[in-house]
């Protein structure tokens, strides 16, 4: 017992005298950003796929977007974000001459990457939703796609809640891998004190609590966001 | 004025082919403005599928739906405008679960008014509403719909906590909102309770004596009996028999029809 509490001794000594509070809170803004922006832009994007998959197959354009949506969901659902990261910033990058900070590559891959995932959930959603009330807009003369946005897709999300509140915890504790393209995250800035303090218990230990501190909080607002949501509910 | 102007939807040779389940097999009918059609059947007759082709809520395989002048199974007619004036009641009620009953009504007109704000030019003379003010015109409609079925302290609550009876008739008040020159019933009181079949019946009558143009599928035989212009018998997704509601209910000719009205009456 003694030894360990020299080791937090010793943690706290890096932790605060040495500045290494500064890449933590560099690690919680880095690993929130993306994790958060990842996932909406997962939305935007799992939902324009689900929209179209869920699309009447009569006509030719709807056949052919279908095809491009399958195609990506199997694309990037089919190699690992790591796979994804490292393509995407020493392939891609390079190929087309752009420039991009490591974290915003970071964002544009894991919102490229959920939104795969996204767009299953989200039909999934659409799909349990009943059919009748695509039926009701359209006989008031909504087009589909306003129906879609105002009837369908809102009871659809509050469907799917829970589950989108599991691939936003995936991409929280996902965000440790991006220190594969030398993004500061969580695990980076830990690692940090623990190069410095030669001495990797105690951070990785407080990393541990700080991953679980967080999805613990988002499990709360998603359980706060259903209770808003099913107030339309039967009672 | 030629008889042909008082004439609403004009159905000529109508098919519809769910795969190789042929289930409407050439429909042809007028229906005039004003008059009340009721659509009784066997179930699996067609008679459903034949509404949800008046409004192309289904898609004719093959004939033409002639509405108000206008060609329902073109695709370059614009649908929804069409259904604007077309309101349809469902078996299930269909109203939206994520919208209290005042949204559900309001929300058709606003959608309307929307789109005529974005589609109206600076050069066109005549005014359009502003947002604000077709809001605030969709909700008196919306209230006074409510008050006239005496549901206005239901406004803000939400589907899910009315009954099958007043659900229906919200139902119907939310088609009325549009102001339509139609409305089709799709068994609107099968999925009801028998207690408040009544309610939802007393409403379509007074609706009929208004003068609203009706298309009636339904079991009712009372209220095909008192409201009826017209009754339309079906089977295996034909016309069989059409006649006012006494020679229809009294002297049926049909075989099908006499063995049918001997099990239901």
């Amino acid at each position: 017992m003694n030894s360990f509490m020299v080791k937090v001794n010793r943690f706290i000594e890096v932790f605060i005298e040495q500045g290494g509070y500064n890449e933590v809170l560099t690690g919680l803004k880095n690993t929130l950003l993306i994790a958060v922006t990842g996932l909406i832009i997962g939305i935007v994007i799992g939902t324009l796929i689900a929209t179209v998959r869920v699309l009447p197959k009569y006509k030719l354009i709807s056949r052919i977007l279908d095809k491009i949506c399958t195609f990506y969901v199997a694309l990037f659902r089919g190699t690992p974000m790591v796979v994804q990261l490292l393509v995407f910033y020493y392939v891609m990058l390079p190929l087309i001459c752009v420039k991009m900070t490591s974290v915003s590559v970071a964002i544009a891959v894991f919102g490229l990457n959920s939104g795969a995932y996204i767009s299953e959930i989200m039909r999934a959603g659409i799909l349990s939703v009943d059919p009748g009330q695509m039926e009701g807009g359209r006989s008031v003369g909504m087009s589909y796609g306003a129906t879609m946005m105002k009837i369908v897709i809102p009871q659809a999300i509050k469907n799917i809640l829970p589950t989108l509140g599991n691939e936003f915890i995936t991409l929280v504790k996902e965000t440790s891998v991006v220190s594969f393209v030398g993004a500061t995250d969580l695990y980076v800035a830990f690692n940090y004190i623990g190069s410095n303090s030669y001495e990797f218990m105690v951070p990785y230990l407080v990393m541990a609590l700080i991953y679980i501190v967080i999805v613990c909080l988002i499990s709360l607002g998603i359980k706060l966001m259903e209770r808003r949501l099913r107030k339309g509910d039967r009672k | 004025m030629t008889e042909n102007n008082k004439d609403l939807i004009i159905v000529t040779d109508l098919h519809k082919s769910f795969g190789t389940n042929h289930v409407l097999k050439g429909v042809s009918t007028t229906i005039k403005k004003g008059e009340k059609v009721v659509v009784i059947g066997p179930s699996g007759s067609g008679k459903s599928t034949f509404l949800r082709c008046l409004n192309c809520m289904e898609d004719p395989t093959s004939g033409s739906v002639l509405f108000d002048g206008v060609e329902l199974t073109d695709f370059k007619t614009d649908i929804n405008v069409q259904r604007q004036k077309m309101g349809m009641v469902f078996q299930h009620f269909n109203l939206f679960a994520n919208k209290t009953v005042i949204e559900n009504i309001m929300m058709a007109p606003i959608y309307v008014a929307k789109k005529k704000i974005r589609k109206h030019k600076k050069s066109d003379p005549t005014p359009v509403d502003d947002l604000k003010t077709a809001k605030r015109k969709a909700r008196e409609t919306a209230e006074a719909l409510l008050r006239r079925i005496g549901l206005e302290d239901k406004a803000d609550a939400y589907p899910s906590s009315l009954s099958g009876g007043q659900k229906q008739r919200v139902a119907i008040i939310r088609s009325l909102a549009m102001n339509p020159d139609v409305i089709l019933f799709d068994e609107p009181t099968s999925a009801l309770d028998p207690e408040m079949v009544g309610e939802v019946l007393e409403l379509m009558k007074e609706l009929a004596t208004e003068g609203m143009t009706m298309v009636v599928v339904t079991h009712e035989m009372g209220f095909a009996r008192e409201v009826a212009d017209r009754v339309v018998f079906m089977d295996e997704g034909k016309f069989v028999e059409e006649a006012s509601p006494e020679e229809f209910f009294t002297n049926p000719k049909a075989p099908r029809l006499q063995e049918f009205l001997s099990k239901v009456l």
